[in-house]
């Protein structure tokens, strides 16, 4: 029991730092109809900022880690959020109308882009940090194993958690939110019932990347290290979790990065870590033999 | 269009100069990971190639011309190898000091034997590097099989009757080295509690922590290279777990303790006595030390590849690769890490490993003496 409740914890964080990838995913995919295979890099980016922005921080003689951790969040979150606007403006928007497959091929060039731009930057190396959040709790002891949660843990499941209500709710309830329906059902509808369309779309790339950016910086904190490749598997590990969970849903997304982190650890608890990447993804070939459209996804319906 | 006709002849006039130049010096390579996750090991490489090319040339060359030094990125990626490997055959360069990870140096090698190059490894384990026959390979540090025995000797010594796991991350190199430790612990009649393998490059290894935590293993060994290893010690800690990790050559490097921090205290690996501490490297690592460089891990190797290449070029005055293998077979080779000689495979003949341990201020010393 206790060594369950130990691999839990460990997917449930591992499962949240996917979902909030899969989120710009699920957002971008729902309102454009494009997968942005750029965003796992624009997750990378989010990374690096947060570090170059905490190194700076650190320099100039702040020692007060909520404080750092606070301002680093903001910036990485700004600087990043220009990053995907940037991405949408540039590769994107050119090609919207052009034919299905040229703003995907343009995604994957952007991709390459952004990763070599990091690479070259920044340097080919890991960019290792010293632990910044530390300590943590026993939780409880059985049978000599006890179960840790890690302050850094809490953290990452708590803003997920946080970011989570914080975006449903501005997709549902504000007037951002609406815009972003329209254009989702009907584009050239919502843009002739006075719904500002290109700055609709560029708003849901900006969040997307802001998120992606948090991401990154609890990667930076809970792992410890950045590189400029990074953003590869954890792209395609996202992606899959926002298909998992209904690619086009908000809560979805995040089950979606649960149910894949949750896979991941508990086979690699109880079978062998060898596997556990199969094993994700023949879940989502089950999943997606019975609910093609994923756990949350709805089914497409034909627009007339 | 007559102006640009004119600045084209006189480019291509340039080029045709510039490639008439570099023809005058005898191009060698130095070929490794100078991008991605093991590049901390081709910096090393390219420092030692660089330091040991200088001094060869300030001392006059090789058969009255100077060296120039072509340098290789191969990612540590088997396919990029290959490509690296054709493209300086394509230069024509009659040796190459490399590649880094066994999974490039094989297939590079046999690119290299159909392409009349000599390679010689300063860092690449896997016996099987040696073991195919080609007669254009030769290797100047240890192999995995003499590493595995010296770590299951260690191992069995120190944690008899403990639990010990091995991992690997399924690499020709770190595969290659956990089947070694197992077979020769296996052999001592010591048996893992848990054999277990993981992807390179992956960050998340708390399902393998809690897992090594539930079995109360007390040494895990891991076949692989620093990042992942780092990234276990760091996971181990933060889940309150004592467990001491041991691993190969490929954590002889400082961006280890970079990822670790003081967590990595007490971590040990295997690798040739510290060539930085012999009598005959003194000279060599001043000059380095002056030049801002830790001259760590395999620089030193990488300095002795180019001066053996060089002293048996000078013996038998030709660069002609399979008279220069002959040559450096036949003989005995004064070098920074010391006196070389090889056997018929290209192995070198006296081989030792040694066991290292890492401090909390993230500096390496050895812990057992030569043989123990």
């Amino acid at each position: 029991m206790a060594y369950f409740s130990q691999q839990l914890i460990n997917g449930v964080v591992l499962g949240s730092i996917y979902g909030l990838i899969a989120i710009g995913y699920t957002m971008v995919y729902g309102i454009v109809g494009m997968i942005n295979f750029a965003h796992g890099d624009i997750f990378m980016i989010g990374g690096f900022v947060a570090l170059i922005t905490f190194l700076i921080l650190v320099s100039i003689g702040l020692t007060f880690v909520p404080v750092i951790l606070l301002l680093v969040l903001l910036v990485a979150m700004a600087m990043t959020a220009l990053y995907g606007w940037s991405v949408e403006r540039i590769a994107y928007r050119p090609l919207r109308h052009s034919f299905r497959l040229a703003p995907m091929l343009s995604a994957i060039g952007m991709s390459f882009a952004l990763s070599n731009f990091a690479q070259v930057a920044q340097g080919a190396r890991v960019k290792p940090v010293p632990p910044i959040v530390t300590g943590g709790y026993t939780l409880f002891e059985r049978s000599g194993f006890a179960v840790q949660l890690s302050n850094i843990q809490i953290i990452v499941v708590i803003t997920t958690l946080v970011l989570l209500a914080l975006f449903t709710y501005l997709v549902s309830r504000t007037r951002l939110g609406r815009d972003m329906r329209a254009c989702e059902q009907d584009q050239t509808m919502a843009a002739l019932l006075g719904v500002d369309v290109d700055r609709t779309i560029s708003m849901t790339f900006v969040i997307g990347a802001a998120l992606a950016a948090v991401a990154g910086m609890m990667y930076l904190l809970y792992y410890g290290l950045v590189d400029f490749f990074m953003g590869f598997v954890a792209g395609i590990k996202a992606f899959t979790a926002a298909v998992l969970g209904g690619i086009g849903s908000l809560p979805g997304a995040m089950l979606g990065g649960l149910s894949i982190g949750l896979i991941e650890t508990m086979w690699s608890a109880y079978f062998s870590v060898e596997y556990k990447d199969v094993a994700a993804f023949s879940i989502l070939i089950v999943v997606l033999i019975f609910l093609p459209t994923g756990l949350l996804g709805r089914p497409e319906v034909e627009k007339v | 269009m007559k102006p640009l006709k004119l600045i084209g002849l006189t480019l291509a006039a340039l080029l045709a100069l510039s490639a008439q130049a570099i023809a005058q010096d005898i191009p060698v390579a130095v070929a490794g990971p100078m991008t991605g996750g093991e590049s901390a090991f081709g910096r090393q490489m390219k420092n030692g190639a660089e330091l040991a090319v200088t001094d060869i040339n300030a001392a006059g060359g090789v058969l009255g011309k100077k060296l120039s030094l072509l340098v290789g990125d191969d990612v540590c990626d088997p396919k990029q190898a290959r490509s690296v490997a054709e493209k300086l055959s394509g230069n024509k360069v009659p040796f190459v000091a490399g590649h880094f990870c066994s999974s490039s140096s094989i297939p590079a090698s046999e690119v290299y034997a159909e392409s009349n190059v000599l390679q010689i490894t300063p860092a690449s384990t896997n016996p099987l590097f040696t073991e195919r026959k080609l007669w254009n390979v030769l290797r100047v540090c240890g192999r995995d099989d003499q590493q595995g025995l010296v770590a299951a000797d260690y191992i069995k010594k120190n944690y008899a009757g403990k639990n010990v796991a091995i991992l690997n991350d399924k690499t020709t190199y770190g595969k290659g080295l956990a089947d070694e430790t197992k077979k020769a612990l296996n052999a001592a009649g010591f048996k893992e509690k848990l054999f277990e393998s993981y992807n390179k490059g992956d960050k998340d290894f708390n399902a393998i922590v809690s897992r090594l935590k539930s079995e109360t293993i007390d040494l895990v060994y891991v076949g692989g290279y620093h990042q992942e290893s780092g990234l276990i010690v760091r996971q181990m800690r933060a889940q309150g777990l004592k467990t001491v990790l041991m691993a190969g050559d490929a954590l002889n490097d400082k961006e280890f303790a970079a990822i670790t921090g003081a967590d990595g205290e007490g971590t040990l690996f295997t690798f040739g006595p510290d060539p930085r501490n012999k009598p005959t490297a003194k000279a060599i690592v001043e000059k380095f030390k002056a030049k801002g460089i830790d001259p760590e891990g395999y620089t030193l190797y990488t300095y002795a590849t180019m001066q053996l290449w060089s002293q048996a070029v000078a013996k038998v005055g030709s660069t002609d690769p399979k008279k220069v293998v002959e040559a450096i077979k036949a003989g005995e080779w004064d070098t920074v890490i010391g006196k070389l000689g090889f056997d018929a495979k290209g192995d070198i003949k006296a081989i030792d490993y040694v066991v290292y341990k890492w401090d909390a201020k993230g500096n390496y010393a050895e812990i057992t003496k030569q043989g123990s």
